[in-house]
């Protein structure tokens, strides 16, 4: 029997979902008088009694105080009952196949009624009148679902039965690959969504025909899933021949030589004193904390899923990269998230989008969704983020998202040994995000949606909740030698990787399924989240066994480590796969790629005289602008509080509301030392010269962790390239070329590069020719430390008659500014960055934060002086006048528009109280530094030039201004 | 006299329990964090504890509706064991979806004639998630954890907080039986403390969004038993047990004692 419940707000309660469908269903243009009731409800298969079903309605999926409710089989009119006339039913499912979680746990609660449910799913229920039937089609194709994971069904439901999936019946597949020639090889690599290129294809059939056997389907497939650009990062750890306007460099291993260069170097001279543990080796890079623990940091991308299905596309990437942490050393507690995200604008209209895009607005609000669904349900805080807009993420939305963990110092390292017990533990092993590791590799098109939506996953949060709470437990106890997480490439990649200098053998029989029909070879490489693969002690597995099934958790030896170097798979005693370890990990045939770099012209930008300029209309439009306004709607949609120990919030000042430069946390209740977490990203200077826009990211993300407090001396950072098609010479110059920046300037400032991740082929092809690349966008995140979070400064303004500093030298450099944006120019020189004076400047402001005589502090950033002491006003709701005429310049002569909207880096405002005066400046010595103004009571913002007044504008319209954007 | 015991329960997606074991530990107490797996094996084992706590998070992950299943876990295994730990004299604390869970277990507020319930948390009027600071003001005498208290600020964090009644009658009933606790409030305009602390019924006036965060009738954050011993809270009164927990530490003067201590303190001192 298959029962149908049916829940609507009771009579005189809003319904809140109908109104939003009709309000985005104007905002799509479907005008006239047509009306939406919205429901959601339960399918339940089981032998019910009506009476069965009427209890679970009333205590199980209803509130009686809140809402009414409808029960029958499915087929029975009542359920057709329109609830106003004439109005007909529309019913949204997941896919069969597609994660259900609130059906899953639906289930487990029926079960604790004592009774028995054979399937449960979730839907909602539309009802409408009054549409075409195109209007009516466009409604649900762009508001109501997503194909990539639902279903519509106009009318009543055309099934009595919920789909279980069907039995698998074993038979081996081997792939003819020996007599195929490349025209064939490379059929297969794209047909099989293998996305291999030719050289490695013909590379695997020699290696087969020495063999002298043909692969087996679940063979070819581990190899593609290794040697995909997703699981070894080829380009960027390979050979490269790159050439600039300076010079011409032999890479054989460009990450390796460049920010791995930088790291080591930097370990070197601190010799004694590195506070480095483990770098681009595990999950997640390791830093020192404190006497008991160190930090980890990992941030990934989940770039392509995101654009096909932003709401499990973000919520399995904040998902997957909480398991990093976890799955580095031997298992560290996530204690904070990241979120960065890059979208086009939000206003574009619905008749610009290529076919295949969803609307930025969309992607948006789903990302947002699956982020804060998923972190929040985790329990971990998400304290800081950015969001970038540009209209080329308009196919290729990017979602960063990052965890910081932390791990006990005796757990850091981990080493699987011969005869450990391959364990899989967590979630259960469906058909979700089959090839996801070599699609993510691939270009978006606009059949991706088709082609790949089995990538698509959703995921559970708390399935993964469960899994730290008893994972922790059981690294206490000293119940395993390894952990790693199954991210791409599933158990392909994590048995590979864990077992890649022992050897492994896996009966794949054993892996705990979602449902019945998956084969040999999709066990093997789905990727179905919240699973993680343990190397456990034989004489251990029992007592971890019955640990994780008292919570609730299902622990599985599938296998066991064997010192054979090979990888054997087998399926019910059938043998299915026999690899080399030594061909999977080391026999990708190395490629040199090409690089060329070619800087844009220098062309001077042509300012407007300064009569024609009027400052205050341009502040507005800064500060309004998307990339500066207010991120409250996302960010309080963030538990940014959870696990106690929030002590400098991402939103600051007198009415809580203000932009801080970094959040600030104390990991261990009991003591007042800090992490600080920040960022930094700026792709609008990559169109002018990649290497400047590294060096300003950088300086960006180091300067906002200095703001708040933190030790520049003990700051971490990370590197995310996210970047079009890099087999384009001039697409992989402009990447090498930032690489460099990082280099360089990672080794000037002392700050190590301890992770990091690539997302290659951010490219959305329209049409044979055509193609959309994003801009470079290279993501910097910060980890800083400081001693006593009790000494940490926020931005806000604190009292009238304190005086306001400026520190940093400004020059011209409007090159990619918010101020030439708002303004249509191009060229000009984009901010530059000089090494040695960002580092004394850093340090000398730890000093004077340390030392308590600054009130508050703020970088300059995007829209420069002008946004920055706007900024500080009005979270502080007290005014600010300052002079530019004071302001440290490169050369005299430079004019008030780069006074006020230049964005040169290494720079910042501070608060400093009378009576502090001498001693801060006496830190700045030798400094670039000049006192600007003061703060005043009057709530006006005030900037003068010469004796003029440019600006003179109560605080409350710039904060308007600022606040409005994306107050949805 | 020996430290109170305190249980702070685990679920699955429970997810604040470590920060409230703290802050009861720093309040004087010993807090146990205990897994709902073996509560339901031995019920018993609440004996050993003077204060039940059912800490926030996402229990179950508020699948179906926030705190659902974890509440039909409770009504369907532990009412017997609950009531007797209560008529113990004894202590029960519900902060966010622990509010949620109980409340909608029936273990704060009494039904009506017919059984059924009267009032619930449900979706905030904005329809999502949401982490703000709020002003409160202290209504009940009663409530055991609230002594000595006019006011507090604490963060909120919850998308399903609103409070709602059965219909608008109820509302009165259970403030005038003094089962209304905690309500938001407007700040003054120093934004320091609330515009209307001491107002005498202050679940009469609607307070606005943001200030009532979620939409709750009659302004309510928290409701409590007749006897003021049961006590659930949509606000986290663990996210403020230090100074540095304000959102303002830096520019206002300290809050000392933190506010949120001040409840944990109250439950530690009704066993002294």
């Amino acid at each position: 029997m298959l029962w149908e419940v049916d829940i609507y707000p009771a009579p005189g309660r809003p319904d809140v979902v109908a109104e939003q469908v009709r309000h985005d269903g104007l905002d799509l243009g479907i005008q006239g008088g047509w009306q939406v009731a919205a429901g959601r409800g339960y399918l339940v298969e089981g032998d019910f009694t009506h009476a069965q079903m009427q209890r679970l309605a009333e205590e199980l999926f209803a509130d009686p105080v809140v809402e009414r409710f409808v029960i029958g089989q499915v087929g029975d009119s009542s359920l057709l009952e329109p609830p106003s006339p004439d109005m007909e039913p529309v019913y949204v499912l997941p896919k069969p196949g597609v994660m259900d979680p609130v059906a899953m746990s639906a289930a487990a609660a029926i079960e604790d009624f004592g009774w028995h449910a054979r399937a449960v799913r979730t839907f909602r229920k539309y009802w409408f009148v009054g549409l075409s039937p195109s209007d009516l089609r466009r409604i649900c194709q762009k508001i109501l679902a997503n194909d990539a994971i639902e279903q519509v069904i106009f009318g009543a439901l055309p099934f009595r039965t919920l789909e279980q999936g069907r039995p698998y019946e074993f038979r081996l597949i081997t792939v003819p690959l020996r007599d195929m020639d490349d025209q064939a090889l490379l059929r297969l690599s794209r047909e099989g969504q293998l996305f291999l290129s030719l050289v490695e294809m013909r590379a695997i059939r020699e290696f087969y025909r020495s063999l002298g056997r043909d692969p087996t389907d679940v063979e070819l497939e581990t190899l593609a899933q290794t040697w995909s650009e997703h699981c070894s990062h080829k380009t960027l750890t390979g050979q490269i021949s790159y050439r600039d306007e300076q010079r011409q460099i032999q890479f054989q291993n460009m990450l390796k030589e460049t920010i791995f260069a930088a790291t080591h170097e930097i370990r070197r001279r601190l010799g004694d004193r590195d506070w480095c543990v483990s770098v681009f080796e595990d999950n997640a890079g390791i830093v020192k904390f404190d006497e008991d623990y160190h930090v980890v940091f990992k941030v990934e991308t989940h770039n392509h899923p995101s654009a096909l299905e932003p709401y499990g596309g973000a919520n399995t990437g904040i998902g997957g990269v909480i398991r990093d942490p976890m799955g580095t050393g031997l298992g560290a507690k996530p204690i904070c998230n990241t979120d960065v995200f890059c979208f086009a604008p939000p206003d574009i209209s619905h008749d610009e989008l290529p076919p295949g895009v969803l609307h930025p607005r969309r992607v948006m609000k789903g990302v947002v969704a699956g982020v804060r669904d998923y972190g929040n349900r985790m329990g971990i805080p998400t304290v800081n983020g950015a969001v970038y807009f540009d209209r080329r993420y308009l196919g290729n939305p990017l979602v960063y998202c990052g965890n910081v963990g932390l791990l006990p110092r005796d757990k850091a390292h981990k080493a699987a040994q011969p005869g450990d017990l391959i364990v899989l533990v967590g979630g259960r092993t469906g058909r979700d995000g089959i090839h996801g590791a070599t699609f993510s590799s691939a270009e978006l098109t606009t059949e991706s949606e088709t082609l790949s939506g089995g990538a698509v996953q959703i995921g559970n949060a708390i399935t993964e909740k469960m899994l730290l709470d008893v994972l922790l437990v059981a690294r206490d106890r000293a119940l395993y030698h390894a952990v790693t997480d199954c991210g791409a490439g599933g158990l392909s990649s994590a048995v590979g990787e864990m077992g890649r200098a022992i050897g492994a053998e896996v009966d794949l029989e054993r892996v705990p399924l979602k449902y019945e029909g998956l084969s040999y070879a999709e066990i093997w490489i789905s990727e179905a989240q919240e699973r993680m693969v343990l190397a456990v002690p034989e004489d251990k597995w029992p007592e971890l066994k019955e640990l994780f099934a008292s919570e609730g958790v299902e622990a599985t030896a599938i296998g066991r480590f064997v010192p054979t170097g090979r990888l054997v798979l087998r399926y019910q005693g059938h043998q299915v796969a026999d690899l080399s370890m030594e061909f999977l990990h080391r026999g990708r045939p190395a490629v040199v790629r090409e690089a060329v770099y070619q800087p844009a012209p220098s062309v001077p930008m042509v300012l407007p005289p300064e009569s024609e300029v009027d400052w205050t209309a341009d502040l507005l439009a800064i500060l309004s602008s998307l990339n500066v306004c207010s991120k409250e709607w996302i960010i309080r949609q963030y538990d940014h509080e959870v696990q106690g120990g929030s002590a400098v919030k991402p939103l600051v000042g007198r009415w809580n509301d203000g932009p801080s430069d970094a959040a600030v946390l104390r990991p261990v209740l009991s003591s007042y030392r800090g992490l600080v977490i920040a960022c930094g990203m700026n792709p609008k200077y990559g169109d002018h010269d990649t290497y400047w826009m590294a060096a300003a990211a950088i300086d960006e993300a180091v300067r906002n962790c200095v703001a708040v407090g933190a030790d520049p001396s003990r700051i971490a950072i990370l590197d995310n390239f996210c970047w079009g098609n890099t087999d384009r010479p001039e697409v992989l110059g402009s990447l090498v070329r930032a690489a460099l920046a990082c280099h360089d300037v990672a080794v000037a400032l002392g700050t190590p590069f301890i992770s990091g991740k690539d997302s290659l082929n951010n490219e959305f092809r329209l049409k044979e020719t055509e193609t959309i690349a994003i801009p470079p966008s290279l993501l910097i995140s910060a980890l800083g430390q400081v001693d006593d979070v009790r000494r940490c400064v926020t931005m806000d303004l604190k009292q009238p008659g304190n005086a306001i500093y400026i520190v940093g030298i400004t020059a011209d450099e409007l090159g990619g500014s918010h101020w030439a944006e708002i303004h249509g120019l191009s060229g000009g020189t984009v901010p530059r960055w000089n090494g040695e004076r960002a580092r004394r400047v850093f340090e000398a402001m730890h000093r004077a934060i340390t030392s308590g005589c600054v009130r508050a502090c703020h970088d300059l950033s995007e829209g420069g002086l002008a946004v920055a002491v706007a900024e500080m006003a009005f979270a502080g709701e007290f005014g600010a006048e300052i002079d530019l005429d004071a302001v440290p310049c490169a050369g005299s002569d430079l004019g008030p528009v780069a006074r006020l909207f230049s964005e040169s880096n290494s720079r910042f405002l501070c608060e400093v109280p009378v009576n502090q005066v001498s001693a801060f400046e006496a830190i700045f010595a030798g400094l670039p530094v000049a006192q600007l103004g003061t703060v005043m009571e009057r709530p006006s913002l005030v900037i003068r030039w010469r004796g003029q007044t440019l600006i003179d504008t109560p605080l409350d319209k710039l904060k308007r201004a600022w606040k409005e954007p994306l107050a949805w | 006299m020996a430290k109170p015991r305190v249980l702070v329960l685990r679920a699955p997606g429970t997810n604040c329990d470590i920060e409230t074991a703290y802050a009861f530990e720093q309040a004087g107490a010993v807090a146990e964090r205990l897994h709902i797996a073996r509560l339901l094996d031995r019920p018993a084992l609440l004996r050993d504890f003077q204060i039940f706590c059912v800490p926030g998070g996402f229990s179950y992950g508020d699948d179906v509706a926030a705190g659902r299943i974890l509440a039909l876990q409770i009504r369907h295994h532990l009412l017997p064991a609950i009531q007797e730990f209560h008529e113990q004299d004894r202590l029960i604390l519900g902060i966010c979806n622990g509010f949620q869970v109980l409340l909608k277990a029936g273990i704060i507020l009494p039904p009506d004639a017919d059984g059924k319930p009267v009032a619930t948390l449900t979706w905030n009027d904005t329809a999502r998630y949401e982490d703000r600071w709020v002003y409160l003001s202290v209504v009940s005498d009663r409530c055991v954890f609230l002594r000595g208290i006019r006011e507090l600020q604490l963060p909120v964090a919850h998308a399903e907080g609103k409070f709602v009644v059965r219909n608008a009658d109820w509302l009165e009933r259970l403030a005038h039986r003094g089962h209304v606790a905690l309500c938001y409030q407007m700040p003054d305009e120093s934004g320091r403390t609330s515009a209307q602390a001491g107002t005498s019924q202050p679940w009469q006036t609607a307070v606005p969004y943001p200030w009532n965060p979620n939409g709750s009738m009659g302004n309510v954050a928290g409701v409590c038993d007749a006897t003021g011993r049961i006590f659930g809270l949509m606000p986290h009164p663990e996210r403020f047990i230090d100074v540095t927990h304000h959102p303002r530490w830096t520019r206002e003067e300290r809050y000392e004692p933190p506010h949120g201590l001040l409840i944990f303190r109250n439950a530690v001192s009704y066993f002294e």
